[in-house]
């Protein structure tokens, strides 16, 4: 199967999701989005890495920054904030460049490495973009790199990602179509959700406002 | 919660303000006098005709910074707003409730129950602060009527019944407006609600910091991605903020009228700051004006403990929380509206 264009969902979306799938449906089906301190430190640390406009030659390698990559087959489109191009007998041929290349995406985030796959996922969706658009196979691996620590990690694209991956898209595809914000048990990573404020996590809890109002006015009944 | 910024009054009606880089600057006479980063507000209100330039016009709508313009006497002008904030299907929820009597009623009764709980509040905390000062039975007498019309909503079922329980529940209340006010006796009283234009100093007053707080709900109001024009209980009228005006039903005696009260029983106004046209009406001089602005800032960042969230915020984020509330409501993550009852 195939989504139009129309339906596509944004790749950062994806770690949103892997995070919390309510604070991914604020943000992206109610579009609300409070810039805060963390989000604006992402926005500087990727204008470095965001400029469509130059490609690198170094050696054996083409590095282009900003590249938008789209997936009729996933229903997501985004920009990498790098892809290399090694050069690679396993590789393809690239227009206007000689010899065969393999896309490498390398993602920057600031802080440090997360514990849960929020950043794997959102990689190798790119790179599965990526062998999308040029037929190239499948790519191994591709590399997350850290602020903090200044360092870039190698992740292999293997099958288990791939499969996690493409679960989650579908179940945001769903919650799309259904514009629905889903209710998420309140939890200790509520704290650290810049859409805490938004998000009120003590109504997903089930606390109910008629009883609230109840009880306020029992006075009255 | 949202952190609460700061709102930018600028009185002087021969301020131009401009942008510089990321700060408001406030020029007067071709100089500059004061540069304010923007990211530490909120909001920014000038009084009388302040020339604003298209460029900070269009940082603030970015920004979400809301730009108003009021005249000297703080009637509203003109409000800048950008690209709505939000998403369109929650206008339309927005929109399907308003045109739908039964819904509207439903959202009406709680901006009304708000509304009347917190004013018996204000009456009932008067009766008990001064009991020695007060007319403690007539007071009572107000408090039984407006616990009366509380008890009689949940059985009105069309806007008709609700505005005319409100109604009547005003009366009561605003009958003992006047009670409340403790010192300077010759120079604030209240003997009815008049506005266009106000003939009384505390009508004065309570008329300016009415349009204050409609200024911050609307601005709440569009936070959330909610459209302050289209209400349930206020209904449509070009031009005004109908549902600014409807949530702004809980807040004005617990944040406005309260506000006021506190400020002439504290003598922090006097009546030597007021000025009585030919024909009655009453103007607030400029230090009058510049006392209430600031106390006003005070009042906002004053910390209090939501009544339904349970969550410490300042006084100056509750419209924001109510409009918060109401956006999840219309979405359906919960049963009814919660109004914001004070004790």
């Amino acid at each position: 199967m195939e989504y139009s264009e129309e339906e596509f969902l944004s790749i950062a979306g994806l770690q949103h999701f892997a995070f919390c799938r309510r604070q991914w449906a604020l943000a992206y089906l109610e579009m609300q989005w409070n810039e805060n301190l963390r989000t604006a430190e992402g926005h500087i640390l990727h204008e470095n890495a965001h400029d469509s406009f130059s490609a690198e030659k170094r050696g054996d390698r083409i590095i282009s920054r900003g590249m938008a990559v789209f997936s009729r087959r996933l229903g997501v489109n985004g920009v990498c904030d790098i892809v290399e191009f090694h050069a690679s007998p396993h590789g393809v041929p690239i227009f206007g460049r000689e010899g065969k290349w393999l896309p490498v995406p390398v993602e920057y985030k600031r802080g440090a490495p997360k514990e849960n796959d929020a950043d794997r996922l959102q990689l190798c969706c790119q790179a599965m973009c990526l062998e999308e658009m040029l037929l190239c196979g499948e790519i191994p691996k591709a590399y997350l790199y850290y602020g903090e620590t200044a360092r870039r990690t190698a992740v292999p694209l293997d099958e288990a990602l791939r499969g996690k991956v493409a679960a989650m898209l579908s179940e945001m595809h769903e919650l799309s179509r259904r514009k629905y914000t889903p209710r998420v048990k309140p939890a200790k990573s509520c704290n650290a959700c810049s859409l805490k404020g938004l998000c009120l996590p003590k109504l997903c809890r089930g606390g109910s406002a008629a009883d609230y109002l109840k009880k306020r006015l029992e006075e009255f009944s | 919660m949202k952190i609460l910024g700061n709102t930018l009054y600028v009185t002087s009606q021969d301020a131009y303000l401009a942008l510089d880089g990321e700060n408001v600057v406030i020029q007067r006479e071709e100089s500059e006098t004061r540069r304010i980063p923007l990211h530490n507000l909120d909001g920014i209100v000038t009084f009388g005709y302040t020339g604003a330039s298209p460029a900070l016009m269009g940082a603030c709508a970015e920004r979400g910074v809301v730009l108003t313009f009021l005249t000297m006497h703080g009637r509203f002008l003109a409000r800048v707003s950008g690209t709505e904030q939000g998403n369109v299907l929650l206008r339309k929820t927005q929109y399907r409730f308003s045109d739908d009597e039964a819904q509207s009623a439903g959202i009406a009764r709680g901006f009304i129950t708000g509304k009347l709980f917190n004013s018996r509040w204000i009456v009932e905390r008067a009766a008990r602060d001064y009991p020695l000062r007060l007319d403690k039975e007539k007071l009572s007498g107000v408090s039984a009527s407006l616990a009366d019309a509380i008890r009689s909503l949940p059985c009105a079922e069309t806007l008709e019944d609700i505005r005319g329980i409100e109604g009547k529940a005003a009366t009561q209340y605003f009958s003992v407006l006047d009670d409340m006010i403790l010192q300077q006796k010759n120079d604030f009283f209240f003997r009815s609600r008049n506005r266009r234009p106000p003939m009384d100093n505390v009508n004065a007053m309570i008329f300016f910091v009415y349009t204050l707080l409609a200024h911050d709900t609307a601005s709440a109001l569009e936070t959330v991605g909610l459209d302050p024009y289209v209400g349930f209980l206020h209904r449509d009228r070009p031009g005004r903020l109908s549902l600014a005006l409807d949530l702004m039903e809980e807040f004005r005696s617990v944040l406005a009228d309260r506000f006021v009260l506190t400020l002439i029983n504290t003598k922090q106004v006097n009546g030597g700051g007021f000025i009585q046209k030919e024909n009655g009406a009453v103007l607030m001089d400029d230090d009058t004006r510049k006392t209430i602005l600031t106390a006003w800032q005070k009042k906002k960042q004053e910390q209090i403990t939501h009544p339904m969230l349970g969550e410490k915020m300042e006084w100056g984020l509750v419209p924001y929380s109510q409009a918060l509330l109401l956006a999840r409501y219309l979405r359906g993550d919960m049963d009814v509206y919660p109004p914001f009852l004070w004790k």
